[in-house]
């Protein structure tokens, strides 16, 4: 049995190992990437197939964005809805056979974890500027500023070791089961490990609006009004 | 005898049995009063069951922490190096 923390070494180029995770990360990028140019080159009022079904993605998403946060959802859209369709093709890769999820690797949750880390401060600062940034780590009071900072750090640790550990035991227990039992019996288990990757990127996504748009939240004045008020449709 | 060893693997059995109750536990309790819940407003049945799975995987966390420790300690212990 295999370690699930190594990871394996497909080829090298120059000082860099190029891991079994990372072609299948730049597989999915690839896919995801060349699958929506393709089914977005020609939009049209009177939508197709294709694009009444890329519409009810987007739709989900932004109710689902509303709903959690309460904030428009356009700024943050393209983030949110990226990191989740990421997330949930990786965890799905498992279903082709000899691919295993690059979301099992430590690397790439560290990363998406990082992404979501730098993100907060991106939305923050663009939310309120600089200052207003730096005051979100005084709500609701300056004696909180010691916990604040501890507490985006930690947060974004635990989404990692959240994903990581879920997707992970997922694949691993997976592999028990296959090298003890055989072919056919591990096929429930790997029923479950669909809707707990459906949830983890759910959860994922979810819990990265929830940071940043309390991010700022926290770093408006009082007086201004709050985002949770009544939500407009986008232009 | 390796004791290093017998203590690393003992440990890692100890931190998913025990680490596993308290999860379990609460679990138990928020689905059943997600169940009730419903139960009594079964209109809300769609918000509901979202906020419970989120919950629960959040509950579930600290049961994979407990996983990951003892996986750490079964493959990537630094005493064993």
């Amino acid at each position: 049995m295999d370690s699930p923390l190594s990871s394996v070494v497909l080829a090298q180029i120059g000082p860099i190992p190029i891991t079994q995770a990372v072609v299948t990360t730049w597989a999915i990028m690839a896919l995801l990437g060349v699958g929506s140019f393709l089914l977005t080159r020609q939009l049209a009022l009177r939508p197709s197939r294709w694009q009444a079904a890329l519409e009810l993605v987007v739709a989900t998403l932004d109710s689902q964005i509303v709903q959690t946060s309460g904030a428009r959802p356009a700024p943050y859209r393209a983030f949110i809805g990226t990191l989740f369709l990421f997330i949930l093709v990786a965890n799905w890769s498992s279903l082709v056979p000899g691919i295993e999820p690059p979301t099992a690797q430590r690397e790439t949750d560290a990363a998406l974890a990082l992404l979501v880390f730098l993100s907060v401060i991106w939305f923050g600062v663009r939310g309120d500027g600089v200052g207003g940034y730096l005051r979100s780590f005084a709500a609701p009071n300056p004696v909180m500023i010691p916990l604040n900072i501890l507490q985006s750090l930690t947060r974004v640790f635990s989404m990692f070791v959240r994903l990581f550990g879920n997707v992970m035991s997922g694949v691993f227990v997976i592999g028990i089961v296959a090298s003890l039992a055989g072919l056919l019996v591990p096929i429930p288990l790997m029923a479950l490990d669909l809707l707990t990757g459906l949830v983890q990127a759910y959860i994922f996504a979810i819990l990265a609006m929830v940071f940043i748009t309390s991010t700022v939240e926290d770093g408006q004045f009082e007086t201004k009004e709050p985002l949770s008020s009544p939500i407009k449709k986008d232009p | 005898m390796d004791y290093l060893a017998i203590t690393s693997i003992f440990c890692a059995a100890f931190a998913v049995s025990f680490g596993a109750i308290g999860p379990a536990l609460a679990e138990g309790r928020a689905v059943a009063a997600a169940m009730d819940a419903i139960a009594r407003q079964p209109e809300a049945a769609n918000t509901i069951s979202r906020t419970l799975f989120v919950g629960l995987a959040m509950i579930e966390t600290t049961a994979i922490y407990c996983l990951v420790i003892a996986l750490l300690l079964l493959f990537a212990n630094p005493l064993l190096a």
